[in-house]
Parts: structure tokens; sequence; C-alpha cells
């Protein structure tokens, strides 16, 4: 297979960035999307080229690291999927492929396709947590939780914090992300205490950060690589509510 | 309250708070429109009966601070979401994951702005402050409304005005309905489907309802 790839290329954060066309042919079609770019800068080496940064770890759609925007989609066009797991069977060959980085006021590029995701960490570090200690193993098995919460909390769980859903709003909110935290941690006893609290910070640290407000439009929920349903938004908004409300 | 506002999700409460209450008012609205169907005595005495009860002119005002509130919110919160992505993508490829309405909402609002005002201002305002006939049903004399309307609706492309923030509005409420409940954290996995039939079926009235009444006086004065 051969294609025309359009990539984003910047230097640093400081520089202006810009698109650099590249053709490539000799693509198998069992390399996944991540192998081809392998592949590409390979190449890029062999001529004395800069090979094309992005991020990825696991490979294996768990560790959230992997985030490229493709063709107008975030972890290219398939769902349910990380970009790690985006097969080049999803191309017809002679396609051109666009990819660029998550592109967010809250996630500045550092380097070609690699953004800085801090600002998710910044907003766990202010309630993604349970302050007391909740005990050894043993001793959470000795609540019970009845199974369709534990589901519900598993399913919220599952985020991988990869920054797909802030790529897919028209208003690049973090609104899903923040909603997997807060429902995974106030539907269990050991977190319940604190959910109203967790709600309040964690929702004014993400509008400190400049990420922008919840249109309800559905896009998240479609490109989250893990399904993360916005039924959790909704419990964040209650969550939210009530807690302004009771104060 | 203050810092409640501040927040993004405060300000998506108001406007989704204000939005059911807009959704409120146009079934009210929609249900005397309806009465023009019946004929002109009992259309005059239904807007008679609103220009003159207690609870309709307590509620005027409100309506008006509503819709203030929904467009003076949804302005805001629209224009700043721009700049939360100050370098934007080169292509965005929204078609299979949201719908088109839910992408377009200040759109599609500003365009029943547009019809809001035209409006208000054909009737509302003439109502108010212009030269009205009367005539006397029993022993009131009441503002002759009917002909005031439906004097209106025999011009073709008024009525395709009509039509148009009709559907825009039906656009807008496809999404706003489902998205309100949404807002308020009134949502889960069982009402989820629920919700966005019933806003469908409500959608869907509204349209054909308020469409259905400038079209039935014009295929009437085209035919008659
Ligand atoms: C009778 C007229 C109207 C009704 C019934 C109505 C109703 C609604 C409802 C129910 C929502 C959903 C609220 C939510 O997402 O929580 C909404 C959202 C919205 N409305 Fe309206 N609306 C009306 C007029 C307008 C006008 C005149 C404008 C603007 C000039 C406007 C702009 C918007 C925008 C931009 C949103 C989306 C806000 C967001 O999710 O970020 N609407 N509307
Ligand atoms: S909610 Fe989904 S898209 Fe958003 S960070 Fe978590 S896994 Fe990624
Ligand atoms: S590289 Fe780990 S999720 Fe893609």
């Amino acid at each position: 297979m051969e294609f025309k790839l359009k990539i984003w290329r910047q230097k640093n954060a400081r520089s202006q960035g810009a698109f650099v066309e590249y053709f490539i042919s000799g693509v198998s079609k069992e390399m996944s999307f991540l192998e081809m770019l392998d592949y590409l800068n390979k190449t890029l080496i062999e001529s004395g080229d800069n090979p094309v940064a992005f991020e990825h770890d696991c490979r294996e759609g768990i560790c959230g690291s992997c985030s490229l925007y493709i063709n107008g989609r975030p972890h290219g066009p398939d769902d349910l999927i990380a970009t790690c797991e985006l097969r080049m069977t999803k191309f017809k060959s002679g396609d051109t492929i666009i990819v660029e980085p998550w592109r967010a006021k809250s996630f500045p590029v550092l380097r070609d396709l690699i953004v800085d995701r801090y600002a998710f960490d910044k907003i766990m570090q202010a309630g993604g947590f349970i302050s007391v200690n909740s005990g050894a193993a043993p001793e959470a098995n000795s609540i019970p939780v009845s199974r369709e919460v534990a589901d519900e909390a598993f399913d919220a769980a599952i985020c991988i914090g990869c920054g797909a859903c802030v790529a897919a709003c028209k208003n690049s909110s973090a609104m899903l992300f923040v909603a997997a935290k807060v429902s995974q941690l106030a539907l269990l006893p050991q977190g319940k205490p604190e959910a109203e609290k967790r709600a309040r910070a964690m929702v004014a640290k993400m509008d400190e950060l400049g990420f922008g407000s919840c249109s309800n439009t559905g896009a998240c929920e479609a490109e989250c690589p893990k399904g993360i349903s916005l039924a959790h938004i909704a419990r964040l908004n209650r969550e939210f509510l009530l807690a302004v409300f009771k104060t | 309250m203050s810092s409640f506002i501040n927040t993004s999700i405060g300000k998506k409460f108001l406007i989704s708070i204000t939005g059911l209450f807009l959704i409120s008012f146009l079934a009210v609205h929609l249900t005397g429109n309806l009465f023009l169907l019946a004929g002109q005595e009992s259309f005059n005495l239904v807007a008679h009966f609103m220009a003159t009860d207690r609870v309709i002119s307590f509620m005027e005002p409100l309506l008006a601070v509503g819709f203030l509130l929904h467009i003076v919110f949804t302005a805001y919160l629209t224009i700043t979401n721009q700049f939360k992505r100050p370098q934007k993508f080169a292509k965005v490829d929204h078609r299979q994951t949201s719908s088109w309405p839910s992408q377009n909402m200040f759109v599609l609002g500003g365009l029943i702005f547009i019809f809001l005002v035209l409006h208000l201002s054909n009737f509302w305002y003439q109502m108010q402050f212009g030269e009205m006939d009367y005539i006397l049903y029993g022993d009131i004399w009441v503002q002759d409304a009917y002909s005031l309307v439906t004097g209106k609706f025999i011009i073709w492309w008024y009525v395709l005005i009509y039509v148009a923030g009709a559907v825009f509005l039906g656009l807008h409420l496809l999404h706003g309905f489902k998205s309100a409940f949404f807002s308020l954290g009134l949502y889960n996995k069982v009402w989820g489907g629920r919700l966005m039939l019933i806003g469908a079926i409500y959608s869907i009235i509204i349209t054909v309802g308020f469409s259905l009444i400038p079209v039935y006086f014009l295929i009437g004065h085209l035919t008659g």
C-alpha cells in the first residue's frame, strides 16, 4: 500500500508548526498505524531527517499514551480503539492521511505530535483520590457492593486518560474525563463521603485550566476508546448541582 | 451564587432551566395558536383571554427575562469556547459522532432570534401599540387579532419565513430538549433513550404545528 501523509511538524512548544507532506510506499496491510509511522521514521532517519515525534507505550490500548488526530477524528477512523490499535486495513492504498496532534489551549504541543497533558494530572490532584486510608484488599472486600454498582464504577474506571474526549469536543471540554473519574470514585462506598467536595474541586480545576464547557454533543462518547458513557457526565452534573444547592 | 454562575456547569444549569422554560412556553403558545384553525371568534376570545389573564400577564416579563438570560449565557459560552482551541484542526470530521444540530446550536439560535425579532414586530408590537380593529362579542369589545394574523399568512414569502422559523426551532430542540436534561443531571441508561424519543416527538410537534397554521391559510387563500 502507498499513502500521501500530511503530518504536523513542530520543533518545540514555542515554535510555529506546519504540515509536511511525505509519500510512503511499501506499507503492508498487516501493519498497525503506529508501525506505519515507525516505518516512515526509519526512512526519515536513513535519509538524515528528524523522525516524527509521537507518544506511545503499551501499544495495546491500555496506557493512554498514544494520541493522534487522524483525518479529522481522534484515534482515527475506527470506534472503541486507541491510535495504537488502529490498523492500516482501515485505509485504502492511495489515500491522503492527515495526522495532527490533539489541539486544545490546555494541551500545548511540545513537539510534532506530542502534547502536554499535564492538565489532566492537575485535575486529578485537585480531588481525584480518596483521602482516608481505605485499607488493604481484604478490608475493601468486607464492604458489600452490588454487582450493578461495581460494574458501573468499573465502566468509568477504564478511562485511560488519553484526552481524545477533549480533542473530539468542539469546545475542548474535559467533561467526559472528569466525569469518568468522579463517577468511578463516587459510586463506591470508600469514595462516597467526599463525592460532592470532589466534584466541586475537580470541576473548578477543569474550568481554571482552560477547558471549555459541555454542549452534550456526544462526540466524546463516540470517540472515546473505552466507550465512556455520557451518563457519567450527567452524574457529574448531578453531584455538582447537589453539592452547590446543599450549601 | 456568583461563584456558582462562574463555573461552566453553573452556566449550563441556567441555560437548561431557561431552555426548559422556553419549551413550556412554546407548548402554551402553540396550543393558543391552533385556535386560529377553529375560526375568528374562537381565536380572538383566546387571544383576549391571554392578554387579560393575570397569570399570563405575570409570565410575559418572565418570558422576556428567560429569553434574555438564555441568549446572554449561550452567547457567552459559545464565544469563550472558541478561545479554548487557539490553533484549529486542519480537518474535523463530526459526521459519525454527533448530530448537526448539536454542533450548530448557536447558528440555529441566531436564526431563531432573527425570526423572533420579525415575529414580535409583526404581531406583538402591532397588538400592543398599533392600530387594531375591535369586534363586539356578547358585551365585550375584543381586538381582532385573527384578521391581523390571517392577513399576513396569505403572503407566500411570509409563510415561507414562518415555516423556516418552525424548522430552525425544531432542529434546535431536537438537540436542546434532551441536552437540557443532561445538563441538569437527569439522565441515566434507562431514561436516555426515552428522553431522546420524547424530545424528538416534541420537536416534530412544534415544527409541524407552527408550520401547519400559516400553510393552512395560504392554501385556503390560493384555492378559495
Ligand atoms: C424559543 C426559543 C428557544 C428554546 C425553546 C430554546 C431551548 C434550548 C434548550 C432546551 C437548550 C439545551 C440546554 C442545554 O444544553 O442544557 C438550548 C441550548 C442552546 N440554545 Fe436555545 N432555545 C431557544 C432560543 C435560543 C436563542 C434565541 C439562542 C441564541 C441566540 C439560543 C442559543 C442556544 C445555544 C447556543 C445552546 C447550546 C448551549 C450549549 O450547549 O453550549 N437558543 N436551547
Ligand atoms: S474519557 Fe475516554 S477519551 Fe476521555 S480521557 Fe478517558 S479514555 Fe480517553
Ligand atoms: S500506546 Fe498505550 S494506549 Fe496506545
